[in-house]
């Protein structure tokens, strides 16, 4: 019973930083329409540049604030290439996404090479209704629950956080009142740098981080997304603690090989279902 | 005011707007007729920066609004953020001026937009213009989709800022009758090209504009 509470809270801790990978694909989603396939590559920047920054010597905290910031400003530059000419397509930008992920690979390896690397997360564990977990992953679940309480007082009290949602909501209409959608879709670009800064550097004390490790965070966030139609970001959520806890589940009781293919498979279940309800609703008689 | 000069607007190769020439004076009321795909939303968004014309010259002295066609609000905000949200581009999030206005909507403010009446939502599309303290304001279709009543109740507001406000008004309509109602002079657009302008009871007099608007019967 304690073996399976400790792979359960490990698990919404693993779901936690999935969550925050999805929360980013949906909020640049929802503001462009455009999914962004570099969204695994904040994270990897903002974890490969915490772990500089700490062995450079620099105190936990601005670390990992300024890896973050890092992990912005790389969205920042993702936006641009994708959505920073006027009249681009979602697919068109869609594409530009994956050739960035590809380009940010060589940037990376330059950088920082092709091994592994990791940083000291938050040491010790406590024990919680007999299941020992880790205090990291305790912090991973509280800066997640903080940053989507964040999130919600962003986009419902704040005039930018609305007029965001205007952007999502009824991008023409945004114009006539005179919001520039592609300066608001760079804002949601930079955003979602941010939030997979933030899955990174929660990520990289738990595993260690590489240049292509942004496979296995999109194809996570993705499939969490999709569980939330890439528009909502409470079902991505939900999604997300679900996948997490299917992986941690599946890893914990034997088959640890298997967890990218537990996500890829969740997400083709969610997408077959979710599309099947779609041609069932149109072609519902009027 | 309002002056465009041989506008050319296109989408790609087709034509939408060719060669339109049209004024509007300061604290006009001004209406432009025609049937859809006339080019009169193009020329609406034109108007409002929305599109770049290919040719010719648009001036507006002063800040201008649009109603656009179809209301176009912000369905998942409520009625207070789709209108702090019309003041983006003057800065002015208190929609109290505009209460004062249309006292209807501090009773709707805290409804999401997207579930009100069309006549509401109209209101809330208005009010929403009317927020950017605009001294032109274009209407695309007022009157579309609404109940005669609710229009005329509309439009009893949009004259009354005319005459009380000064302001300078386009309004861009199907229904002729309610054109020739609240405005002097009208133009008639079709395909893009302006056939014909003038004086609404003038227009309201010719065969061929009776006919095509005012179902064969001048009233």
């Amino acid at each position: 019973m304690s073996a399976f509470l400790t792979y359960l809270l490990n698990g919404l801790a693993v779901g936690c930083a999935i969550a925050l990978i999805a929360s980013g694909l949906v909020t640049i989603h929802r503001v462009t329409g455009v999914v962004n396939f570099a969204q695994g590559t904040f994270a990897v920047v903002a974890g490969l540049c915490t772990s500089s920054l700490l062995g450079l010597g620099f105190p936990h905290g601005l670390s990992e604030v300024s890896a973050v910031l890092a992990a912005g400003v790389a969205g920042l530059l993702t936006g641009l290439a994708a959505i920073g000419r006027r009249g681009t397509t979602p697919l068109s930008s869609l594409i530009v996404t994956l050739g960035v992920g590809v380009l940010a690979y060589a940037v990376e390896i330059v950088l920082w090479g092709d091994q592994p690397r990791s940083a000291p997360g938050l040491a010790g564990s406590v024990t919680l209704a007999g299941a020992r977990i880790q205090t990291h992953y305790l912090l991973v679940i509280g800066v997640t629950a903080a940053t989507f309480v964040l999130l919600a007082l962003f986009f419902g009290r704040t005039y930018l956080g609305k007029a965001l949602t205007a952007c999502a909501s009824n991008p023409y209409a945004a114009r006539v009142v005179g919001i520039d959608v592609r300066r608001m879709g760079l804002l949601a670009f930079a955003l979602g740098g941010v939030l997979g800064g933030i899955a990174g550097v929660l990520v990289t004390p738990l595993r260690p981080i590489s240049f292509d490790t942004d496979v296995t965070l999109i194809v996570n966030g993705f499939a969490a997304a999709v569980f939330g139609a890439l528009t909502r970001p409470v079902i991505a959520l939900a999604g997300a603690l679900l996948l997490g806890v299917a992986e941690t589940m599946a890893a914990g009781y034997g088959y640890g090989s298997h967890q990218l293919e537990v996500a890829l498979g969740l997400m083709i279940l969610v997408m077959i279902v979710q599309a099947s309800r779609r041609s069932a609703i149109s072609e519902e008689p009027a | 005011m309002i002056e465009v000069r041989d506008l050319v607007v296109s989408y790609g190769t087709a034509t939408a707007l060719d060669r339109l020439t049209l004024t509007v004076g300061r604290g006009e009321m001004v209406a432009l007729l025609g049937p859809n795909g006339a080019g009169k939303s193009t020329l609406a968004d034109t108007l409002a920066g929305l599109l770049r014309p290919a040719a010719g010259t648009v001036r507006v002295d002063g800040r201008l609004a649009l109603i656009p066609e179809g209301r176009q609000l912000f369905p998942d905000l409520s009625v207070a953020d789709n209108l702090a949200l019309g003041g983006w581009r003057s800065g002015q999030r208190d929609p109290s001026f505009v209460y004062e206005l249309l006292p209807r909507l501090a009773e709707l403010s805290s409804r999401r937009a997207g579930v009100l009446s069309g006549g509401e939502q109209q209101m809330v599309a208005f009010g929403r213009a009317m927020m950017s303290r605009p001294d032109v304001l274009v209407v695309d279709e007022l009157s579309l989709g609404l109940a005669p009543n609710v229009t005329a109740d509309l439009a009893a507001h949009l004259a009354g800022l005319n005459r009380s406000h000064g302001l300078t008004v386009l309004l861009i309509e199907q229904n002729a009758r309610l054109a020739f109602e609240l405005c002097r002079r009208a133009y008639v657009l079709e395909s893009g090209r302006l056939v014909t302008e003038g004086p609404c009871d003038e227009l309201a007099g010719d065969p061929r504009v009776a006919s095509a608007y005012l179902g064969g019967a001048i009233t």
